[in-house]
Order: C-alpha cells, then structure tokens, then sequence
C-alpha cells in the first residue's frame, strides 16, 4: 500500500519547477499564497499529479487543500479508496 | 477585517482598467437600434458582441408575439410554476421545444443559467459523479456543483483524457454523467462529440450536451452540435438557451428519458424562481418557428462569419478556432488587448474582451460574435477597424505580434 511517506518525495520532486520563487519546498508551503500559482497553474499541476499516481481529484476537496501536505494526505487517500 | 475588504483587489484591479478611460465590463448601450448597431459613448456602433447570432431581436414577427402576449396575458408571473401554476404558454414552448428537436420531454426554466443549475444538480447527486470539460461555461461548474456530485474535470476537449477518468471510476462510470458544450463561447471550438459518443457509451454513462451557442446555428435543421456530427440518438439531453439565436430570454432542457420529467419535483432553480414572463415565451415560441423555417438565416451568417474569419486572418491575427459564429482573436497581452479593444470601440465597433482568469489558457482575446443581420458593409467596417488597430499596435510597439506567431 503507498503511504504519505511514499508520496511526499514524488509529490515534491513533481512541484519543485513551481517553487522557483521561493527555492525550497516544504510540507507546509501554501500552494497558492506561496508558490503564487494561479487557477490555470493549478489545473496544470493536478493533472500532473493526477496521470502521476493514476487518479482523479475530486473539485470537491480542492478547497480543503492549501499545503503540500494537505495534497500528500488527498492523493494517500484517494490511492486507498 | 470587515466583509467588505476583500473587494479590494477587485476595486485595484478596476482602477488600473479605469486609467485608460473606460470600463470594458461595465459598458453601457446607450440606444440600441437593430440587432447590429448601437449608441454607445454618443457615437453609433456596430455590435459584435452580443451572441446574437441569427439576429432575431428586432424581427417584426417576434416583436409583435411579444406584444400580443404583454397585452393578452399582463406583464409578469409572479411566481413559480410549481407554487403559482404554469401558464398555457408555457406548456405550449415546451411542446415547441420538444418538437423542435424530437425528443418527447422538455422543461423551460427562466434563463440559460438556471437550466444548467436545474438539469445538471438534479440529474447528479451525492454518491453519483459529474466528469466535466476544463472549459466549460460558470453555470457547468455551478450546477455541477449545486448537486453535491463528485466533481472531476477532464482536460477541454481531450477525448483520451476523459476515457482515462472513467476507466479509473470502475463500475462508478454507470453513475456519471458527462457534460460538454457545442461550441465552447470564449474560442468557439467544438467539442469532438462523436468520439465522446463513443466513450460514453462503452462507459454506459449519461452525456448532457451544452448547445447553448450552438443552437440554430450547427445542424441541417439548427438543432446543434449533436445533430450536426449525426449522433443525437447518443445523447441523453440536452441543455440551451432561448438568449443568443433565439433573441429573448431562458433556458430549456430535453431528454429522451420519461424520467427527465419528474426533474421539475426536485430542481430547486426550476422550483423556487418565477417562471418566465409571458411575453418572452411568445417571443420565443416564434422565433424558433423562424429557426425552423429560416434557413437562409443559417447561411447568411454562416456567409458572414467566413468573411470576416478571412479577413482578420488575412491582417495577421491567429484566430481561437475553426470558422464559426465565434470568431476570437488572441491577443499576446492583457494590456495590448484592452488597448486594442479600445481602439475598436473608437473607430465605433464593439467587440468582447476576454481576459484571465475569465479565458482558457489564460489568453487575451477580442471576441467576435457574427450575425446573419450584419451587413456586408458592416463587416468591411469592422474587417478595417480590426485591420487598424493592428497596424497602430505595431508600429506603438514595434514588436506585436499575434499570440501563436
């Protein structure tokens, strides 16, 4: 089964282009206040995401999500369900 | 922090757009004269940006429909047709609209907006999935989610992409509707809907087609999309509205499904508004007679519309899509277009302009919406005002360039 433990080190390998701003990614850095990406940046980077670990995010939760963490522990969940 | 505050950035970002004059979202006709011209700053305007695409507003028939109607059966409703009861007039376009594209249920809700809101919040549920094109219009995204559906988006127009999301549903895809548009409004591309077909049906899921933009504009009768790429039997409804070729206001829905029926039990837009005003329905009702009876009115603007395609191709301008009655130019810069659009109005043109986040892949565009009542002359006018706002930008900057070049 693929924990968060599993996720995180792709998950940040996946955004680092994002964070050239601001240089080194974090758990708890805010993907939009942030990163600075804007609406059409965060389509981009979910479907990245998405096709990366086979899966679909629901719009639905993408308010919940303001971290890195917050995406690590999505993609864990959505991986188990 | 007060509820007010976060208007600020709304009230900076005007404030920029106000230096050069005008408010391009907040414009005034002051006197509009025919379905292509209009007083706007004092100065006459060619209109073309006003999705009224076969030109109907001023038709004298549906002009005097409303008029008999306003005088026949008063000025309003007021109320719901489920609490105050339905208007004869009312069951009459639903019969028209259901005839109108052959299908055996229709529901007219009182405007565009509320029967995507009503159809789609109805149709997909908790516990049932919505797979929805990137692109699609607010009132998708709205009453995807007024639903309390699962919400996914597939990526506009990619056909693989959305096969990859309902193969990772499983047996979900039974429960999930797909929504796509005709004709996408800001670029005026076309979904690929014979391949959606397709999916949908190896996924035995339910697809809903947008042919708001669409509407007696696509098809050999002007029903749409669906009809044009020959595959209405594939589709299980479909949503529009009564407010670009039709000229008037409102939205309708229509299904093959017996079931579609009962949508007006549990739609809380179809529910809790009032129903649209009589006047407009008798609008309506005739101009989709005229739709019906008028194809030269599809040529002519199909005619117009390859006109002036070609000529703002031939200035230079990379245009969104193929020839279609949504003609947009892609601008390189937010600032360039906004000047641009200026410009146009000026020289007494009037164009949408649509920028990020509003645009699909954050472009700047100067939307063109074509008529069957534009004249040739009308569109040399506009094909040159296009032509020298071009030439002003270039030499202005000396590096413009249209965004693709």
């Amino acid at each position: 089964m693929t924990t968060y433990a599993d996720i995180l080190p792709k998950l940040l390998e996946t955004l680092q282009p994002y964070a050239k701003k601001i240089g080194h990614l974090k758990e708890t850095t805010d993907l939009v206040s942030e990163l600075g990406l804007d609406s059409l940046q965060v389509m981009q980077v979910l479907l990245k995401i998405e096709d990366q670990f086979d899966i679909s995010i629901p719009l639905n939760n993408l308010p919940n999500i303001r971290t890195v963490k917050d995406l690590g522990q999505e993609i864990e969940m959505l991986l188990k369900a | 922090m007060s509820l007010f505050e976060k208007f600020l950035s709304i009230q900076q970002a005007r404030e920029e757009i106000l230096q050069n004059g005008i408010n391009p979202f907040h414009l005034t006709i002051e006197k509009i004269n025919s379905p292509t011209e209009g007083v706007i700053n004092g100065r006459s305007t060619i209109l073309v940006g006003t999705n009224n695409y076969l030109g109907l507003t001023f038709h004298p028939d549906c002009i005097q429909a409303g008029q008999e109607a306003l005088a026949q059966e008063g000025t309003g409703t007021t109320g719901s047709r489920m609490a105050n009861g339905s208007f004869s007039s009312h069951n009459d376009l639903e019969r028209a609209i259901a005839g109108f594209y052959g299908m055996p249920h229709a529901i007219v809700f009182s405007t565009g907006y509320q029967a995507n809101l009503g159809v789609l919040s109805a149709l997909a549920g908790p516990g049932d999935t919505i797979l929805m094109d990137g692109d699609s219009h607010a009132s998708i995204y709205d009453g995807c989610r007024l639903g309390g559906a699962e919400v996914l988006r597939f990526k506009h127009n990619d056909v693989a992409d959305l096969d990859k999301k309902l193969r990772r549903l499983g047996e979900r895809s039974q429960r999930t509707l797909i929504i796509v548009e005709g004709i996408y409004s800001m670029l005026g591309d076309r979904a690929p809907l014979k391949e959606i077909v397709a999916i949908k049906q190896q996924y035995e899921a339910t697809l809903v087609v947008d042919e708001a933009h669409s509407l007696g504009v696509l098809g050999k009768r002007g029903r749409g999309l669906a009809e044009e790429a020959e595959v209405e039997e594939g589709v299980d409804c479909i949503v529009g509205t009564f407010s670009k070729s039709l000229g008037s206001t409102g939205g309708f829905g229509v299904s093959v499904h017996p079931e579609f029926e009962f949508i007006r039990y549990t739609s809380r837009p179809y529910i809790f508004t009032a129903s649209p005003c009589p006047s407009v329905v008798a609008s309506t009702k005739v101009a989709l007679r005229l739709v019906r009876e008028t194809p030269q009115l599809r040529q002519q603007l199909w005619e117009n519309a390859q006109k002036l395609y070609d000529g703002l191709e031939q200035i230079g301008y990379t245009l969104g899509a193929e020839v279609g009655p949504v003609i947009a130019a892609m601008i390189p810069s937010k600032e360039q277009a906004l000047g641009m659009w200026q410009g146009l109005l000026e020289q007494g043109v009037y164009v949408n302009l649509m920028i990020p986040p509003a645009t699909p892949n954050g472009e700047s565009l100067l939307r063109c919406s074509v008529s069957a009542a534009h004249t040739p002359q009308q569109l040399e006018t506009i094909i040159q005002s296009f032509s020298n706002v071009h030439s002003s930008f270039k030499e202005q900057s000396g590096s413009y360039q249209s965004s693709k070049m």
